[in-house]
This record gives C-alpha cells, structure tokens and sequence, in this order.
C-alpha cells in the first residue's frame, strides 16, 4: 500500500508512482539476470528429481543398493550403459543412474542444512562480537582466529574417523568449522552499523542490546548474509563429496557422489560412465548454485562487481 | 614494526597454544581402542593395559598434554603408536613432497589467476574477458578430487593408451634425481591443486583490478602521459594486489586440505597422506603432529601475508 492509497487520496490517473523496497528491486535485477534464473531451474531441476528419487526406482525397477548379478560383465566389472541399466553399472553391479539420483538426496539436505546451520551461528558470533565490543569481541575474534588456523579437512577426517561416518557427524563437523568466516564478515558489517543514527534513536527510545542487535541490526547485514549463503552451499556440496570420497562421508551401501567416485578411481581405465555419470552430476549442482550466487550478489549489490567469495 | 611483529608473535603463539589444547581435547575425549588394534583380536587385558601404559595413554589426559607440551618446547613432538617412529622426523620426511606440491601449485595459479584477471579488468566485457570468466567459473566449480581424476582420465590414462605416456599417474620423484623427472611426476598434481585456485584468483584479481583502475590516482598517471601499460601494472596492479594477498593468506590455511586430497590422488607420500594414513589407523601423535605443524605454517603465513600489505601498498601503516 502506498502513502497515498494509506491517506485515501490516491490520484486517478496516471499511474501513481509505485514505491519499490530494496529487495522487490533486488529481485527484480535478479529476474532480468538470465544466467542466474537458469541456473535457479536447474537447481529446481536437481531439487525435484532428488525428492522423486523413488519414481526412478519405480521407472527402472533398481532400488538404489540393490546388487545385480547381471550387474557385473563375466570378468566382474561394471556392465556398460545399456536398455537395463541406462547409466551402466557400478563396481557391486548397482544401478548407476538410481545411485546419483538418490546422492543428489545427500549433496542438497547436507548442503543447506549444514549451511544454514554454519550461517545461523555464524550471524549470531559475528553480532555479538561487533555489537557488544570489549571483552566479548576479544574472546570472540580469538576464538575465529583459532578455528581459521586450523587445518580444516584435516580436523574434519580426524573427527569423522573417531565418531564414525554419519549424515548428522558430517553436518556437524562442516558447521563447526564454516561458521568463523561468516562470523568475521558479520562482525565487520556490525561494526560500522553500530554507528548509525537508528542504532542511537532506538537506544534512545530504551531498545535494550537484545533487541537492537537482531531487530536493528540483524536486517541491515541481511543482504551480506543471504548473498554469503547461496555462495557458501556449493563450497559445502564440496566438502561434504571430499569427506565421502576421502571414504569417511556416510556409511556404505548409502549411494552418495563423494563415495561413488571413490569407488569409480579403480575403474576409471575401464569404466567410463561410473566415473561420469556422478562427477557431471556434481560439477552441474555446484556450477548452477554458483551462477545463482553471482547473480544473487549482483542483484543485492548491483555496485559490487561481480567477485567471489570463499 | 618491531612492536607489530612482536605483538602479531605474540598473538601467534596464543592461537597455536589453544589450538593444541582443542586438538588435544578432542582426540583424547573419543574413545580410543589404539591399544587393542596393536595388541590384535586375541590381546589379553594384560597385555593391552601394558601397551596402554607403554604409550603413555593410562595417564589423566591433563599429565599426557604437559608432557606432551614439555617434550614440544625441545621440539619433540613425541613417537607413533605403531613403530616408534619420531614423528619430527616423519613430517621431516613428508614436508619436501608437500612443499614441492604446495609450492608449485601456488605458482601456478598466482601467476595463472592475476594474468587471467588483470586480462579480464582491463578489458572488460570483450570477448577475453567472457571467456575467462566462464573458463574461472567452472574450474571454481570443480572439486580438486573430481579434477584430479579428471586430470588421471585425460592426461595419463588416454594419452598413455593412445601411446604418448608423457605424464606417470602418480608418486615422487625428489628433486635430486633430476629436474624434469620431478617436474614430470608433479605437473598433473600441481594442475589439479592450481586449477581450481587460479579460478578463485582471476575473479578476485579482475574485481579487485576494476576498482583500482576507477579511481583519481590512475587518472592522474593517465593525463601525466604514462604508457599504459606503466599505468595497468604499476600504479593498478600493486594496490589491487591487496585483497588478493589476504585471500593468498587465508587459503594458504586451507591448501593442506587440497593437498590431502591431491596426494592421495596421485598417491604422493606427503603430509596430506601421511595424515590420512594416520587418521586411518587413529595413530594420535601423528595427527596431532601434523595438524600443529599445519596451524603453525598458517600462522607464519599470515603474518608474513601482513608484512607484504605494507611493501605492497604504501597507503597501509604498520602500528
């Protein structure tokens, strides 16, 4: 509703001027990004056909870890894409094609969960550390310092190893060691938000730290944080294919594609599509969740060329 | 900048001293059976409690850390559970392949990455610059694991059938056993760790380039009648330099990361293997050694990162 249409004197004609928010105009940009908007399909794309992973079970009549005899050639190698299996076979004569299917189920929930989970905690360090200052800000930023020097995916496999493989370990271990350069990024938005005129004038009408924090500030970081987010899924998609193909991903016969090119390395020279098949699948969700995210930042921040964040 | 490197030391040390208590922390508080996998399936409690207290472990997991920092301060930093071996003089062994790899690898895609993004700045929008911009995403996009045997497929496995085997598929040679055999073993590794990076770097470079070239000072340089390309390097590239150092300093943290998945690719017996080998076999002095040694060198490489900000950039002060 606009001012006018609020105080009843809307005029007749022309068209009155409509008022447009900064994020109706983002996503316009966004709209008219042609790039990003295909990208967005294919990642619809990738999304649909993971929830449907059982309609190709259905369709092929291959559940995802059954073994097929007729899997293997008479030498024990994974059949060639055929009528039976349109994707080939994979090294214990499973469906290749069924397979990737239900690892895009893994790459997409372990990529926005942990995400999420890395942002949501991220966001709350990183204002705190801004906002509140002093001592909090130094046990904090010692605290990002810390986990930033740390050897990742190394840390990432020692733990893995010790707990066990599981959906719930891997998500952990990524959120716990992604969130500290959201943090960082936050923090340093927050210190210059704090500044602000609104900041004062809420604190003026008695706003206490809780409520200028995530009601003042948390909005105006928002933009950062959402184009961080959709930049920071793919690099998850990665690591989370990295901890599986280092084989300590998700507990066999669960089909993922981390695992599933591990498996494929020992038969690459004879065996070309078990190799293919998940690493195109994986190259295309992360390059589509990339292109998103350019696009994203250019419609969020059309003055910030388009660069890339790690 | 004696007092600045002093307190960034200073500040090093602190972040090395917490991030050996977390290491530490974390591996002793998972329940570990090392003893039993030495001892095999038939050990009796006997046998496994001797072995316990051979290693050390049946001590409070306080007493094991002073020790263990006791034995660091002589730079030692203890013995592997399986055959004794100093784990100094593991990662002394490891450290060469590693940084033959690293070393190289970040060569490449430094130099690769702010070529292709200085290319890209300055003349932007043209054919060049789309093509390198589609060229960065997608290797941005590509996993270092899903590129090196990529890499493996193409460059060994066809060539090498197609009779060219030009590229091994894997293992060190040192560089004492000649130039190009070392050079041979490491190009495919070296590629399949750079690619991946140069990608990140162009779009940084260009970026960060199409910012500098936008402001007054370049201006200036042009109407003083400078030669372009004096304008392009001097006057552009070294202030746009900056963000790309610290990206430079950032990743250096996380290259060990690739080089883990690199080495064992290509089956190079460096610190990332070594680690994975390691983590394997839970042999804790080993890992422990090594993620130290990891914290360590990102440490140095940052401050060494801040150092070069101030030769780079004459607009930082150094406090």
């Amino acid at each position: 509703m606009t001012v006018q249409e609020a105080l009843g004197t809307v005029p007749e004609e022309p068209a009155a001027i409509e008022g447009r928010g900064p994020w109706q105009l983002a996503w316009r940009r966004l709209r008219r990004d042609k790039v990003a908007m295909v990208s967005l399909g294919v990642i619809v794309l990738i999304a649909l056909i993971a929830v449907a992973a059982p309609l190709f079970v259905h369709l092929t009549g291959h559940p995802p870890n059954q073994q097929y005899p007729d899997g293997l050639t008479v030498d024990g190698l994974p059949q060639p894409p055929s009528s039976t299996f349109w994707f080939g076979t994979d090294d214990l004569g499973r469906d290749v094609l069924v397979r990737t299917v239900y690892g895009a189920r893994v790459s997409l929930a372990v990529g926005v969960v942990a995400t999420v989970l890395t942002v949501m905690v991220g966001v709350v360090v990183g204002i705190a550390a801004g906002f509140l200052g002093g001592f909090v800000d130094t046990v904090l930023a010692r605290l990002i310092d810390v986990v930033l020097s740390v050897p990742f995916l190394l840390v990432a496999i020692a733990l893995v190893s010790v707990t066990g493989p599981s959906l719930t370990v891997t998500v952990l271990v990524i959120a716990s060691f992604s969130w500290s350069s959201v943090a960082r990024i936050v923090r340093g938005q927050v210190l210059s938000i704090k500044e602000r005129e609104y900041v004062e004038a809420a604190r003026s009408l008695g706003a206490g730290d809780t409520r200028i924090m995530f009601v003042e500030i948390l909005p105006n970081v928002l933009a950062q944080v959402i184009v961080y987010t959709t930049l920071l899924i793919p690099v998850v998609i990665v690591v989370q294919a990295t901890l599986s193909f280092l084989g300590l991903g998700l507990a066999p016969p669960t089909a993922d594609w981390g695992g599933m090119l591990a498996a494929a390395q020992a038969y690459y020279q004879t065996s070309w599509w078990f190799l293919t098949v998940p690493g195109i699948a994986l190259l295309i969700t992360t390059l589509a969740f990339n292109l998103f995210g350019d696009g994203v930042r250019d419609a969020v921040d059309p003055r910030a060329d388009r660069t890339m964040a790690r | 900048m004696a007092r600045f490197l002093l307190v960034r030391v200073l500040n090093g040390i602190v972040v090395l001293w917490l991030v050996s208590m977390a290491v530490f922390a974390l591996f002793f508080v998972a329940p570990s059976n090392v003893a039993r996998t030495i001892a095999g399936r038939q050990a009796t409690p006997e046998t496994i409690a001797a072995i316990n207290e051979r290693l050390g472990l049946d001590q409070p997991v306080w007493k094991q850390y002073l020790d263990f920092v006791g034995n660091l301060l002589h730079g030692d930093l203890g013995y592997d559970y399986y055959y004794q071996l100093s784990v100094t003089q593991i990662i002394r062994e490891a450290l060469p392949i590693t940084l033959s790899l690293a070393v190289g690898a970040a060569i490449i895609w430094m130099v690769l990455g702010v070529f292709n993004g200085v290319i890209s700045a300055v003349f932007p929008r043209t054919l060049a610059d789309r093509g390198l911009t589609v060229f960065a995403l997608f290797f941005f996009s590509m996993p270092t694991f899903l590129l090196a045997l990529v890499l493996l497929y193409f460059l060994y496995f066809k060539l090498t059938v197609n009779g060219h085997a030009w590229f091994p598929a894997g293992g060190y040679v040192p560089l004492s056993d000649g130039l190009w055999p070392w050079v041979n073993h490491l190009l495919l590794p070296w590629l399949a760790l750079a690619l991946v990076s140069a990608a990140a770097y162009t779009r940084l470079t260009r970026a960060s380039m199409l910012d500098v070239l936008g402001e007054d000072y370049i201006r200036t340089a042009r109407a003083k009648g400078l030669p372009e390309s004096r304008v392009v390097v001097r006057h552009g590239l070294r202030s746009a330099l900056t963000p790309v150092i610290t990206q430079f300093g950032i990743d250096l943290g996380q290259l060990i990361g690739g080089v883990v998945v690199t080495e064992t690719v290509f089956s190079l017996p460096g610190l990332g293997k070594t680690s994975i080998d390691a983590i394997r076999q839970q042999d804790l002095p080993v890992i422990i050694g090594i993620v130290l040694f990891a914290a360590a060198a990102v440490v140095v490489a940052n401050i060494v990162v801040d150092i070069m900000y101030a030769v780079l950039d004459p607009r930082v002060r150094i406090h």
